[in-house]
């Protein structure tokens, strides 16, 4: 098994939103499997940072860091639910 | 409080190690000092990134160890076959040493204190994050939930942390261990070197689902691969088991 | 700036002689995008398709039968590690290419499991490249892209497919897997052209 999950993602992702998105659902492009971006399988070991669906392996997302931007490429997510702190009464 | 307030995007910190403790002949625990450390969530992790003389850096993620809030970040680290941070960390590292630290990250694989059931499953070096929450709970006034621990290791000499959690345990404490050891078991363990089956998960976790239970996994993809499929095949919910996969060494 | 950790060497060393900003290995690193795809040779298939969609396919034993070359190359990664002398066994694209008729410019390569790199056509050609079965005297492992991958040293080694499966011949350039992502087009490493805007 030479991948990891989702949790790998939350550091350099934090770099960019201020927002956790591990904890977002993602809903897969091809299969439409929904699941926490955490459990996706992640294949860290490459120039870029590969997330797959863990039910059709499919690519949800690509990430990769260049010394002063990073690319975001969600191609592979159709919908992102991030959960917000509930609104003040 | 604090963990309410906005996210900053996070940076980069010196951290500076305090102090080393052996823990395993492969792992050790480094305490470090992170200058504005904001604290942390029981089972968040952080990055580490080392610089080299010619300018080569490179960077990997450790759990953090410590107890949630602490104002010390501790981490337990293990070497990895050919790891070459790894193995500047456990053999090399001492105090006064100094890297870059990014953290803490990590909001899907945490325990928050509450009166819910917790089955812990760490395999090998999977336990470092279960560790920061069964220290959690430990500093944590009583009247949580129950912990269960089930630790799968090689062998007895492999098991991190081993006095403490031999010693965490106590009469109402509601917390208990059980090990699963799979090539060299203790002298006189009652059941022969196996991995964790449907049997031994059975005796080590028999919670019904309406106690709503939380379930952590850690360790090599393929021990949090097996694991969660065992809770789930024993009718555990798939939506509360939380897994953190550590990639194919280890454990 | 960054922190100078005491102590701390990592495994590569540079060397003058690399592409800016490499650092020399004695490993061979496994880096991939997805699983490991498992294709036998009783499966394989390499398929040319032209810009008019003539195919032109190979099967394993096609492949073994055509004149073979045993390079010796430096391989450069865009992750940073270079290793030298690297001895590969396979066909070159010029035997390939040499019954295809085509006027594109452009190649998409694609991989059993789906990952795919672009190049212009003429990278191919006058002994740039070969799709590869051995390395150092054994079968390619499948971990490093065997059974056979495209090997084109002269650009980053993103660009050598592992578990090549197709060259679709395109008029127009179609970015891959990595240089849609933000990997640079082309992918010079003696320009240092790793990501877009480079």
């Amino acid at each position: 098994m030479s991948f990891v999950d989702g949790n790998d993602l939350a550091g350099p992702m934090r770099e960019v939103f201020a927002v956790d998105i591990t904890v977002a659902r993602a809903r897969c492009g091809s299969c439409g499997r929904t699941g926490a971006v955490a459990e996706a399988r992640v294949y860290d070991r490459a120039p870029g940072l590969v997330a797959r669906c863990p039910g059709c392996e499919e690519v949800l997302l690509r990430v990769v860091r260049g010394p002063d931007r990073v690319w975001l490429d969600l191609r592979g997510v159709t919908v992102l639910e991030i959960p917000l702190p509930a609104a003040e009464a | 409080m604090a963990r309410a307030a906005v996210l900053g995007r996070l940076t980069w910190r010196v951290a500076t190690v305090t102090a080393v403790r052996p823990e395993t002949a492969t792992t050790r625990t480094l305490v470090l000092d992170v200058p504005d450390w904001p604290g942390h969530e029981a089972g968040q992790h952080v990055d580490v990134r080392l610089t080299a003389e010619d300018g080569y850096t490179t960077q990997r993620s450790y759990s953090i160890a410590s107890a949630a809030d602490s104002s010390t970040v501790e981490l337990t680290v293990q070497r990895v076959v050919d790891g070459e941070v790894s193995s500047y960390l456990v053999d090399v590292a001492e105090p006064g040493d100094r890297f870059e630290l990014r953290g803490p990250i990590g909001g899907y694989f945490v325990w928050r204190p509450s009166v819910k059931p917790v089955l812990l499953v760490a395999g090998g070096s999977g336990i470092v994050p279960l560790m920061s929450m069964i220290r959690t709970r430990k500093a944590h006034p009583p009247g949580l939930g129950p912990f269960k621990l089930i630790y799968s290791v090689r062998s007895p000499a492999d098991i991190i942390y081993a006095d403490e959690i031999r010693h965490t345990r106590a009469p109402d404490d509601g917390y208990e261990r059980n090990y699963v050891f799979t090539r060299e078991t203790p002298p006189g363990w009652p059941d022969p070197p196996g991995r964790l089956d449907a049997a031994k998960l059975a005796r080590a976790a028999p919670w019904l689902p309406r106690n709503e239970p939380e379930y952590f996994v850690c360790g090599p993809t393929g021990f949090v691969e097996a694991a969660a499929d065992l809770l789930v095949a024993a009718g555990h919910a798939p939506e509360r088991i939380k897994t953190e996969r550590f990639g194919p060494t280890g454990g | 700036m960054s922190v100078i950790t005491r102590g701390f060497r990592g495994r590569g060393r540079r060397d003058e002689n690399l592409p800016p900003g490499q650092y020399l290995t004695e490993d061979f690193p496994v880096l991939s995008a997805g699983p490991t795809p498992r294709v036998l040779p009783d499966q394989w298939e390499f398929t040319v398709t032209t810009e008019s969609g003539q195919r032109h396919s190979w099967s394993w034993a096609d492949l073994q039968a055509l004149p073979a070359e045993t390079p010796t190359v430096d391989l450069h990664c865009v992750t940073k590690w270079s290793k030298l002398g690297t001895t590969w066994r396979g066909v070159s694209l010029d035997v390939i290419m040499a019954d295809v008729e085509s006027v594109a410019d452009y190649a998409l390569v694609g991989s059993y499991g789906g990952y795919t790199t672009n190049l212009p056509l003429q990278d191919l050609q006058d002994g740039q490249a070969w799709i590869a079965y051995e390395y150092d005297g054994e079968p390619l492992d499948p971990e490093h892209g065997g059974p056979a991958r495209l090997l084109v040293p002269h650009l980053y080694l993103w660009k050598s497919a592992k578990w090549v499966r197709s060259i679709q011949l395109l008029l127009a350039d179609e970015p891959g897997f990595w240089e849609s992502a933000g990997y640079h087009n082309y992918g010079d490493p003696w320009r240092e052209q790793r990501y877009w805007g480079d």
